[in-house]
């Protein structure tokens, strides 16, 4: 009899491990993707609200740049903040090689990208490494671990980030926050329809 | 004694069950693990706008379509995603793929070529499309529900179908990857389909 349930056990663990991830995961980064399964869709309090004044930071970045500072663009361009859970993971992989090939969009729309996790640089490194590296800055929000996801009120209770977008004015005002479930990449046709309503 | 008896037949049945069931969710969902045989795509497409993709396809005077009612002996269908990096890098190969069969008036009726954008949304499958100059017609998946049916698969993936005179397709080609190249992959595709190429 427990040999039977054992065996039955091993069927289900079988057909679940068979089941994968319900996500479209490109080929194009092997077996190196770790795959939490379905998480919790959202894990923390929102803080910021459209209107307030985006949170300054001064980041380390995996570009050329070293640092990054979000008010460096203050009165230049709009700023697009992408916060993804984890370097390495099914749908943050398959998320910014979207807004790679999207340059142009954002460009028309006078809006530079930043990439934030809580992910360290050379985890950030590697992982951007395998997509066949990206055009915008990344930044890494590692330490003191979560500093900013946490001011923006996307720190997660398990140490990563939200899947969120803010979208921020010349005038450093936040204009669009997009909070997705964390198993699910937001729609970029979203994200431009509310860069447009940026146009003066 | 007979109580136990029927348990030990019912424990005995729900394990031959979930283990055929086991091993059909492989098949369909691990295509490569049951030698890349998965039975029929049979799902059904909005009919494109475009009057040239309409008259590609064979297909007209309705709202939706399955495969099997697309003219032409094959289909091969691409499920990508906008997001995919190697989709992005092997577009140009994709677009190869369908001038190729174009150009060649042995295949131009005989076999057609779509793309499921799998997770894509219509803005994201019109903008992959603009970006990389593609004019076989695409399809937006935006729930994953076509990617769900078919066994979500990874990106890039191509599916072969032998249209059948019934409006039934036949699976007989599917594979994950990249095609590399072009000829090659077209070759290996008509030769597994078993038509012949004689005008």
């Amino acid at each position: 009899m427990k040999k039977r349930v054992w065996i039955i056990s091993l069927c289900v663990i079988w057909v679940l491990a068979a089941s994968g991830s319900a996500f479209a995961r490109s080929s194009a980064f092997g077996d190196k993707i770790f795959d939490f399964g379905q998480m919790v869709p959202l894990d923390s309090q929102a803080k910021l609200s459209v209107g307030e004044t985006a949170p300054d930071f001064d980041l380390p970045a995996i570009s050329a740049k070293k640092r990054v500072r979000l008010s460096e663009y203050r009165g230049k361009r709009n700023v697009m903040l992408t916060f993804i859970p984890a370097a390495w993971t099914p749908v943050c992989s398959d998320q910014w090689p979207g807004y790679n090939i999207a340059r142009e969009l954002f460009e028309n729309l006078d809006t530079v990208v930043i990439g934030i996790s809580c992910d360290n640089l050379p985890s950030q490194h590697a992982w951007i490494r395998e997509m066949g590296g990206v055009w915008f800055d990344v930044v890494s929000d590692f330490w003191p671990h979560g500093k900013i996801s946490d001011a923006y009120g996307v720190l997660r209770s398990d140490g990563m980030s939200e899947r969120a977008v803010f979208i921020i004015d010349k005038t450093g005002i936040i204009r669009f926050i997009h909070l997705e479930d964390i198993n699910v990449r937001p729609d970029l046709g979203v994200l431009i329809q509310a860069l447009e309503q940026l146009k003066p | 004694m007979y109580y136990q008896h029927n348990t030990s037949r019912m424990l005995n049945l729900i394990i031959m069950a979930i283990l055929v069931m086991a091993a059909g969710s492989v098949c369909i969902i691990r295509p490569g693990i049951c030698s890349e045989r998965t039975g029929s795509l049979d799902f059904d497409l909005p009919v494109p706008e475009e009057t040239l993709q309409q008259a590609y396809l064979g297909i007209q005077g309705q709202d939706r379509f399955t495969l099997g009612q697309i003219s032409g002996q094959v289909v091969i269908v691409e499920i990508f995603s906008m997001y995919c990096p190697i989709c992005q890098r092997e577009a140009a190969d994709v677009n190869a793929l369908f001038e190729r069969i174009l150009q060649d008036p042995r295949l131009r009726e005989r076999v057609k070529l779509l793309g499921i954008g799998a997770g894509n949304s219509a803005f994201e499958v019109t903008f992959f499309k603009k970006k990389y100059d593609i004019e076989f017609p695409l399809f937006p998946d935006e729930d994953f529900r076509l990617h769900k049916h078919i066994g979500e698969v990874n990106t890039p993936h191509f599916f072969g179908l032998r249209l059948l005179e019934n409006e039934k397709a036949d699976l007989f080609f599917s594979r994950s990857g990249e095609i590399e190249d072009v000829e090659k992959f077209l070759q290996t595709l008509l030769k597994e389909s078993g038509i012949t190429l004689e005008p």
